[in-house]
């Protein structure tokens, strides 16, 4: 019961403070939103974090008005301030699920922003169907969450991780026509398998006689690397292909490197861009890494982009990595989607059906630059990307020779399956 | 020796009748909750069954996920919707394997059976893995299930999950009960005090762990079905992986093993925590969720099961 009257107290402190700012317009109820990422766990420190660092930074920005140019000006959504509810993504399936109930029917959130599991965005779909409440996955990766299905109440505003293998290829192709032979290091999960297998398709999509060495799976959060190096040293293939990441991704570098297997291949880091800002010149220079989309290292030299650089940097000593841009990204869709629905009904505050209807084939300018919700019958965002090399600067890591592709070249066109246009030849 | 209810199992099922009764009305994250907790509370039913007789397993989330995956599998690759259907394929595969396992596990006891079972679970875990046609760890999702032909859908669909799983809880714990009053059943806590005198009774202290260890196994594809269509997704993370074991284990210890109700009781009790622990802390919930758990170890060494067989003046086991 302490606690209860503790969190009341709070509660009450919080409202009170609120309050005494200077109240916008009379109608301007807050919009409650659930943020759901990983708090803690594997996956808390490389993305549930800096997602959740940016949805704090956005919210007190939108919240306070003015913040970000036009046409983000407005106050908060519309005017209506935003409030957000943090849940753990951690614990697996069931009990994200349970959450998920929660937050819609105990918390009485007007909408969820989150997930970063595939996993957990397939299990939630259908429940967010059945509770007919909005709900915005930012980051999870894989393709089937539309294809296998279709939903009202579900969008998707980060790009699915076919592209980021598929654009991976493109570029490993180009700058090294003559590759033969291809071995890859991913995690024993669906991630890894789903990476591994999209880049190896695109490799013999591309180039057919290319020859694919038997690959290595450890465990994920495995940290010890050596036996796999050893075999990757043996195989002595051209390209190493690895969706590793977080703390696996560091490890395997750490042990890698000094074993000179990124002399002996061409080592290529299908999601390492988070990784090369942590670790900079530990990370071979000549390294191609992705980063799941146009961001951080490749994103555009745009205002809203130099303004999530240095108002995160200030607030959290931190670069904005992927997922921190991807959840800026998030919030600008939705709050543009708000808007543009509240223009179609003469200025009035839009009901959930109309936001819906305003977010299906919706498109925005974020901090990464133009997003266009074209698949899943527009619920599904797709964006182009980039590639590029890791280089030393001033005891930097920087991306050099960055190679950009237009969302059309590295997605399926709507109606079909990834791995069907992959095998198809990109058609 | 009697016959007769005992009182505490009595109340239980009189909650059960009402809670069938009152389904619609209570609200919905709440039957989703209850719904989850009975499913849970028929696997950790198992798990006490085998505690009684001394035995751990560190692997009862392999009967937990051959029964969510036999009902998976039946639901979204072959279209076999019916919910009794889908509890029944679970308990079947689960039961089934129980069966083959145990004449194995029968002769393994401490902490040799403990890792056993542990391994078991553990190589279904990486089966699965490797299985991309199952999403490997991503898994699947159900379709809407239905039941003797009814198609259910959104909140009646939830209402009919939770009533199943109560009147299967209820037949669960009838049996379970009366079971522990036939002789084979009441061997159980003697098989755990000491084996040689069992032997020298004459009866096969083997072929009654066997028994046993095939009853949780089926109990585990009963919990496990019921949480597959409880949840709608299934996938091993959720259901196979070590740590879904452990937290079984937990349960069974909040839960205690002197009664055959107190699993439901301890399911419902954790899942309730886990949730006001996500709601209160989201950033430290383990850490609370744990010491909730410390807490409760500490004042109830016994389990909820003591208190309950204390009230209802139940012989010891």
């Amino acid at each position: 019961m302490k606690l209860r009257q503790l969190y009341r107290a709070c509660c009450a402190l919080a409202i009170a403070l609120l309050s005494a700012a200077p109240a916008g317009a009379q109608d301007a109820a807050p919009i409650k939103i659930g943020i759901v990422v990983f708090l803690s766990g594997q996956a808390a420190a490389p993305f549930g974090v800096p997602a959740k660092n940016a949805a704090e930074l956005m919210a007190d920005s939108l919240n306070k008005g003015g913040v970000l140019g036009k046409p983000y000006d407005k106050k908060g959504f519309g005017g209506r301030p935003i409030e957000l509810v943090f849940v753990d993504e951690a614990g697996g399936t069931t009990k994200q699920v349970q959450e998920y109930r929660n937050l819609v029917q105990r918390q009485e959130v007007d909408m969820i922003i989150g997930y970063i599991g595939s996993g957990d965005c397939l299990a939630v779909g259908p429940v967010a169907e059945e509770l007919k409440r909005l709900t915005v996955f930012f980051d999870c990766g894989t393709p089937r969450i539309f294809e296998d299905a279709s939903y009202k109440y579900v969008f998707r505003t980060g790009p699915h991780g076919v592209m980021d293998n598929v654009a991976l290829a493109l570029y490993t192709l180009k700058r090294n026509p003559n590759v033969k032979t291809i071995i890859g290091i991913n995690q024993n999960y669906a991630w890894g398998q789903d990476s591994w297998n999209d880049f190896i398709e695109s490799m013999k999509a591309l180039k057919p006689d290319v020859k694919i060495l038997d690959p290595q799976w450890p465990k994920l959060g495995a940290g010890q690397y050596n036996a796999e190096i050893s075999a990757l040293l043996a195989a002595d293939a051209d390209v190493v292909h690895t969706s590793l990441w977080g703390g696996d991704l560091e490890s395997f570098i750490l042990q890698a490197a000094p074993r000179d297997l990124f002399k002996k291949s061409l080592v290529v880091l299908s999601a390492g861009e988070h990784v090369v800002d942590r670790l900079e010149t530990q990370v071979p220079q000549g390294t191609p890494f992705g980063a799941r989309g146009p961001h951080n290292y490749y994103a555009p030299d745009s205002e809203l982009n130099r303004w999530l650089r240095k108002s995160y940097q200030e607030r959290y000593k931190l670069t904005p990595i992927q997922a921190s841009y991807k959840m800026a990204q998030a919030f600008l869709g939705v709050k543009s989607a708000y808007e543009k629905a509240m223009d179609k009904n003469g200025g009035k505050h839009p009901d959930q059906d109309q936001i819906i209807a305003a977010f299906e084939h919706h498109a925005w300018e974020g901090p990464s630059g133009k997003v266009e919700m074209k698949l899943g019958k527009g619920h599904q965002a797709v964006q182009g990307t980039a590639i590029g090399t890791v280089k030393h600067e001033g005891g930097k890591a920087v991306a050099a020779d960055i190679e950009r592709y237009a969302a059309e070249k590295v997605n399926p066109p709507e109606g079909v399956k990834s791995l069907d246009w992959i095998k198809a030849g990109f058609k | 020796m009697s016959k007769r209810l005992d009182p505490a199992l009595a109340v239980f099922l009189a909650l059960l009748a009402a809670l069938i009764a009152f389904a619609a009305w209570l609200p919905a994250w709440a039957q989703s909750l209850l719904s989850i907790a009975l499913a849970t509370g028929m696997v950790v039913l198992g798990l006490t069954l085998l505690m009684r007789t001394g035995l751990v397993s560190f692997g009862q989330s392999l009967y937990l996920c051959l029964g969510a995956y036999a009902a998976g599998i039946l639901n979204s690759k072959y279209g076999v919707t019916d919910m009794i259907i889908a509890v029944g394929a679970g308990a079947l595969v689960a039961g089934v394997v129980a069966f083959l396992l145990g004449f194995l596990m029968a002769t393994y006891r401490h902490i040799f059976f403990a890792t056993l079972s542990l391994a078991f679970s553990m190589i279904l875990y990486g089966l699965l893995v490797k299985s991309a046609d199952l999403g490997s760890t991503d898994g699947f999702n159900l379709t809407a299930p239905t039941i003797m032909g009814i198609k259910l859908e959104g909140a009646l669909s939830q209402r009919y999950k939770l009533i199943l799983g109560a009147v299967l809880a209820a037949i669960a714990t009838i049996g379970l009960w009366r079971y522990l009053r036939t002789p084979l059943g009441r061997l159980a806590p003697a098989i755990r005090d000491n084996e040689l005198r069992v032997e020298y009774m004459g009866a096969s202290v083997r072929h009654a762990v066997h028994v046993k260890y095939t009853i949780a196994g089926l109990l585990g594809g009963i919990g496990g079905a019921l949480a597959a269509l409880a949840v709608g997704h299934i996938d091993p993370d959720s259901m196979a992986y070590w740590t879904v074991s452990g937290e079984l284990v937990f349960i069974a210890v909040l839960s205690g093993s002197a009664s055959v109700i107190a699993p439901f009781l301890a399911a419902a009790v954790f899942e309730t925590l886990r949730m006001l622990a996500h709601d209160y802390s989201p950033n430290t919930w383990q850490l609370s969720l744990g010491a909730a758990m410390l807490l409760l170890i500490l004042f109830l060494p016994g389990g909820l099961a003591s208190v309950l067989v204390r009230r209802s003046r139940e012989p010891a086991p």
